[in-house]
């Protein structure tokens, strides 16, 4: 598939080496450009966009995001 | 994948579509600005878990759709230099121009090489040093950046054979020049989730203010696109249109600084031509001054001929939302992913290809 413009994916960041990190992108190994988010730590699950991490995702927003419809999916089962 | 497998809960998608059919009660003509977010709405079958008062627009959101048949026109021109070697992003290979696409440059002889990131096209520069590689430099904020630290690469390593053709465009320029056209209705618009990344929420502030127009941004999984629609709904029900970011976990107000200070050193802001839209000022980025032996306009000058555009194409009316894909008398018959006349068959963020993958026959 060719990469379409504004896709960006999670990939896990394993070790990082200057401008540049070893990452997972859904279990391949990838270098990637990590000069747009220089403060990224090893562990971290960031947005891949052409080559370059843009975002270091929050995993606490997200599981905030899902408990909340988690919850509202419980109460609609119940009625 | 985690971050993603979460977000396309089918029980999680489900209730929020139950959430918004409750509370929407008057009819609503939102704005899918991205072209992701086109495919996605697609692909996940958003649009049928919506309640018959939603209609959804596509926007101009797909980078290769909106660069202007001029633009192509140039892009194929300095293909054809000789020393060159052209690299380019996916499906920008494929648009027609004038006289053809890169594609039949590359098939008359001319070196373009489709690159996934700006660093290959830096890799390819490296490799022949003999030779100009200029990048064809397509997208929005999410791309800008990255384009921005290969020029800036460049510059640091030395590499003097590297040229970009910057055709960078900006969102907000564009979504208030849209909305201020007011061609058609619309109650809300989704906004594009990564180049919220680097933008922040921030220069959304103006639209619900100059057009009474709420803006939300949403990620691109089925979970992120529902939520999104059901707080523009309840925007639109209470009346009281408001920017708010429904993709928090990549997000935040001010967006990615670090990310936009780069692009800020190495582009300006400067006037840009639209498909669709025509010249929309402020609207594109060109290399500043210091930066100007990277830029492919200082060395490269060819006289081009007037543009024409593809007879009976619509894709400037589906760029600005005022038609549906299936409205062009082209779509389906004269126009397909094969044979694509237009760049909105092209792109797989195209509405038309969107629309054509997954129902051909509407």
């Amino acid at each position: 598939m060719s990469p379409t413009m504004c896709l960006a994916i999670p990939a896990l960041v394993l070790s990082i080496d200057g401008d540049s990190a070893k990452a997972d992108v859904g279990g391949i190994q990838r270098r990637i450009g990590i000069m747009l988010t220089p403060q990224v730590k090893v562990g971290d699950y960031v947005l891949l966009h052409t080559g370059y991490s843009i975002s270091i995702l929050k995993p606490e927003e997200a599981e905030k995001t899902l408990a909340v419809f988690r919850e509202l999916a419980e109460l609609s089962e119940i009625r | 994948m985690r971050f993603v497998d979460e977000f396309r809960d089918a029980t999680l998608a489900r209730t929020i579509a139950r959430r918004i059919t409750a509370v929407s009660t008057r009819p609503v003509q939102l704005m899918e600005f991205c072209g992701s977010h086109t495919h996605a709405l697609l692909r996940y079958g958003i649009r049928d878990m919506l309640p018959p008062t939603i209609t959804m627009r596509s926007g101009p959101g797909c980078p290769v759709c909106v660069t202007s048949t001029r633009d192509i026109d140039l892009a194929v021109a300095i293909a054809m230099a000789p020393n060159t070697i052209m690299a380019t992003y996916g499906d920008l290979i494929r648009v027609p121009g004038t006289h053809g696409s890169l594609e039949r440059a590359r098939a008359q002889g001319a070196d373009v090489r489709v690159v996934y990131s700006a660093l290959d096209a830096i890799a390819i520069a490296r490799e022949h040093p003999g030779t100009q590689t200029v990048l064809a430099g397509i997208g929005f904020e999410t791309t800008a950046p990255t384009v921005a630290a290969a020029i800036v690469e460049a510059s640091r390593a030395g590499i003097r054979n590297f040229r970009v053709l910057s055709l960078l465009k900006l969102t907000p320029p564009v979504m208030s020049a849209l909305m201020a056209l007011g061609e058609i209705r619309i109650d809300g618009i989704l906004c594009p989730g990564h180049v919220s990344v680097i933008i922040g929420t921030e220069p959304y502030r103006t639209i619900p203010v100059r057009f009474g127009v709420g803006c939300v941004v949403a990620g691109f999984e089925p979970v992120d696109m529902l939520r999104a629609i059901e707080l523009l709904v309840q925007q639109v029900e209470a009346g009281s249109p408001a920017v708010e970011n429904a993709y928090e976990r990549a997000v935040s107000e001010n967006g990615n600084e670090v990310a936009r200070a780069l692009m800020q050193r190495v582009f300006q802001p400067c006037d840009a031509e639209w498909r669709g839209l025509g010249p929309v000022p402020s609207s594109g980025l060109g290399l500043r001054p210091e930066y100007a032996e990277f830029d492919a306009l200082t060395a490269y000058h060819p006289d081009l001929e007037p543009s024409l555009e593809p007879a009976g194409c619509r894709c400037g009316d589906v760029l600005r939302g005022s038609a549906q894909p299936h409205e062009c008398p082209l779509f389906g018959s004269g126009c397909t992913p094969d044979y694509p006349v237009g760049p909105c068959m092209v792109s797989h963020e195209g509405a038309c290809a969107a629309h054509f993958s997954y129902f051909p026959g509407a």
